[in-house]
């Protein structure tokens, strides 16, 4: 009898804390969308916000330059490599332009990049905004009258935005040519074939689907990462779990949207 | 002037605040004192506007702060400065730039105006010479002074000071009391001073405000604070740790909690 | 303010580079214009196209020469297709066109064998040999039918 109670309270406890957690998730996508939506509202309002705009650009799009050079080189060679091997068997190898290219411009640039984007810029995001409301500093703003919503997230939401695009275009022509390196000089294939087969295969179609992709993950991760560093608890543990969640959050988040908008576009 | 009409404050089930009315004299130093948790904080961002209150309003002259619209009470706090408890200094940014940057905000001043304005707030709390030195070089009490410059640069009608001499020696305090007092008659500025500090709060103020959990427990100039017969307020200003503040939080009765006793156990929520 | 001109200048060149790369991947890849829009057209109908689209690739001798602009079905019998040619290839009046596949399962591309005339076609003339797509299921049904009987 005391052990059916017992176990009757543990399924009760499990549904209980799932319950909580499901309006919890909830509740802060609202929050976190009316934050972002609040801050964007800002963009026309004056004092214009360029400076900080193109500082931030700086910070997190110029910041992210090395980590996608070096992700999108070692991302083609190793496609290049892989593709070989399995393009060889059935002697096919002149379709290895193709496949690295398609991989990387459907697939693998957007995603990989918003990774490593992430990584690297969205998480200095949120510590740096934790940061300044553990410090005070966005209430300082606030009280020099200068709307923290306005020049601390509006900025780096608009930024990523458009900083995303950009280096998974990067990532895409540098996957492309280590792929052409390693597949070419290393592997042998011809290379006439390695640009022909890739320029024949992939049509705009498939460029425009890797953009649009690039462009909502700069923007969710915009999102995402200045509402958790925002609404973080003001202290230490709370940003350090904060900036932690933050790439957790962001990261899923990307694969999910990215399985979305892969339906959308095929 | 400014007046604080039945103010409270909830974080979640926690009156951090109880409905409280209060009256900030223009042109005097306001000191709100009280232990810690208090209420003296919130009730100093309430006024300030940094958050909502519960219920009430905020009164500045006719306008209430909780109801105008952000564009307003902007303008409102560009005649407005606070000195944060740790300087809250903008960190991404040197000294000189601290300073100037209500100025360079909101002001189409020349550099040149601003460079010579950034040498007397400096000159004044005695740190000209350090503009180049970033916050993260600066000790608590030469950032508080900063800190300070900044909350000034603007000449500023009213300032809110958030314990101003909480964590500096016995000196940074001293000074920082003294420049309070100083700008404040100079300027005539109005200032609210947040301190749980006893001696600075009762020298420097024209009126004090005594909290004690979310109630004001006391008010009037310093020196009918020191002469009340209320046995809290002389605890407090004598900083006994026993009589009707008691110091023990605890809820739960010691020897019950020493012998295990059934009941008392704390349980792991 | 030094300082802030250095981050614009490299704001500027990351700007610069990626949209480089944008440009590199519409223009090389995607091939936004490319023959799209250069080159001139020539029409040809076939009683079958056999699975040849917009985009299909062209080829004489070999050599690819333009793209397929569009595939469209007239007076409910027969395709009628748009060739988009390079404009430094010529076709003479003679030439004949056909539907062939790469290898046995490969796509399908338009073949054009040229003509031995001195006359080449101008935009928008009309191909009049063409030869459709070699059907192997009709092939093979006609060997069957052809065994039974």
């Amino acid at each position: 009898m005391s052990e059916l109670s017992i176990k009757q309270s543990a399924i009760a406890v499990f549904f209980g804390r799932l319950g909580r957690h499901a309006l919890r998730g909830l509740e802060q996508l609202g929050d976190g969308t009316m934050l972002g939506l609040n801050a964007l509202a800002l963009i026309f309002a004056r004092p214009w916000q360029g400076k900080h705009f193109v500082l931030q650009l700086y910070a997190l799009g110029v910041g992210s330059l090395v980590i996608i050079v070096i992700t999108g080189a070692f991302t083609g060679m190793v496609l290049a490599l892989q593709g070989y091997y399995t393009l060889a068997k059935f002697g096919s190898e002149s379709l290895l332009g193709a496949g690295v290219g398609m991989s990387i411009i459907r697939e693998l640039g957007p995603v990989l990049g918003a990774f490593m984007i992430i990584g690297r810029a969205g998480s200095s995001i949120t510590a740096e905004i934790g940061i300044m409301r553990v410090t005070e500093q966005t209430d300082a703003l606030e009280m020099m009258a200068v709307n923290p919503r306005q020049r601390i997230l509006l900025p780096r939401i608009v930024a990523v935005t458009l900083a995303v695009p950009l280096l998974v275009a990067l990532f895409d022509v540098i996957g492309i040519g280590s792929g052409y390196i390693v597949g070419v000089e290393l592997l042998g294939v011809n290379p006439g074939a390695y640009m022909a087969e890739l320029i024949a295969k992939i049509t705009m179609h498939d460029i425009y689907g890797g953009w649009v992709k690039a462009v909502v993950f700069g923007f969710m991760i915009g999102m995402i990462c200045t509402y958790m560093g925002y609404r973080s608890e003001p202290t230490t543990e709370g940003v350090a779990r904060a900036t932690t969640q933050a790439v957790v959050v962001a990261s899923v988040g990307v694969l999910i949207v990215d399985y979305i908008l892969t339906s959308f576009f095929l | 002037m400014i007046r604080g009409e039945h103010l409270s404050k909830l974080y979640g089930d926690v009156a951090a605040l109880t409905p409280t009315d209060i009256h900030i004299r223009s042109g005097k130093i306001t000191a709100i004192m009280g232990g810690s948790g208090s209420g003296k904080t919130t009730l100093l961002r309430l006024l300030a506007g940094l958050e909502k209150p519960s219920s009430g309003h905020v009164w500045y002259g006719d306008e209430d702060l909780c109801a105008i619209a952000d564009k307003r009470l902007y303008e409102l706090r560009q005649s407005m400065g606070m000195l944060f408890q740790y300087s809250a200094l903008l960190n991404s940014m040197n000294v000189y730039d601290n300073v100037a940057f209500p100025l360079h905000e909101h002001t189409e001043l020349d550099e040149t105006v601003i460079q010579t304005m950034v040498s007397m707030k400096l000159e004044q709390v005695g740190l000209r010479g350090f503009e180049d030195m970033m916050p993260s070089e600066l000790s608590g009490g030469m950032a508080k002074r900063v800190a300070f410059a900044r909350a000034m640069a603007m000449d500023p009608k009213i300032v809110f000071f958030d314990e101003p001499t909480s964590g500096l020696d016995p000196i940074s305090a001293g000074v920082i009391s003294t420049l309070i007092q100083n700008t404040a008659e100079k300027n005539r500025m109005t200032s609210i001073v947040v301190t749980h500090d006893v001696k600075a709060g009762l020298s420097i103020a024209d009126h004090v405000i005594l909290l004690w959990q979310g109630r004001i427990i006391a008010k009037g100039p310093p020196d009918s604070i020191r002469d009340s017969d209320d046995e809290r307020v002389q605890q407090f200003l004598e900083g006994r740790p026993n009589g009707p503040i008691p110091f023990s939080r605890s809820t739960t009765s010691y020897i019950d909690d020493l012998t295990h006793r059934p009941g008392t156990v704390r349980l792991e929520s | 303010m030094q300082a802030y001109r250095k981050v614009e200048i490299s704001v500027g060149l990351f700007v610069f580079l990626g949209l480089l790369s944008i440009g590199w991947l519409a223009l090389k890849i995607g091939q936004v214009g490319g023959v799209g829009s250069s080159g001139y057209t020539l029409n040809a109908d076939f009683d079958d196209v056999g699975g040849v689209r917009k985009g299909s690739d062209i080829m004489m001798a070999g050599v690819i020469i333009g793209r397929v602009d569009t595939v469209s079905l007239t007076n409910s019998d027969h395709a009628s297709v748009v060739l988009r040619i390079h404009n430094d290839v010529k076709i003479a009046d003679d030439s004949f066109v056909s539907v062939r596949t790469k290898g046995i399962i490969g796509d399908r591309y338009i073949r054009i064998t040229q003509g031995s005339d001195d006359t080449f076609l101008k935009a928008g003339d009309e191909i009049e040999e063409t030869e459709s797509a070699i059907n192997i299921e009709d092939l093979i049904s006609k060997y069957i039918f052809s065994g039974k009987e």
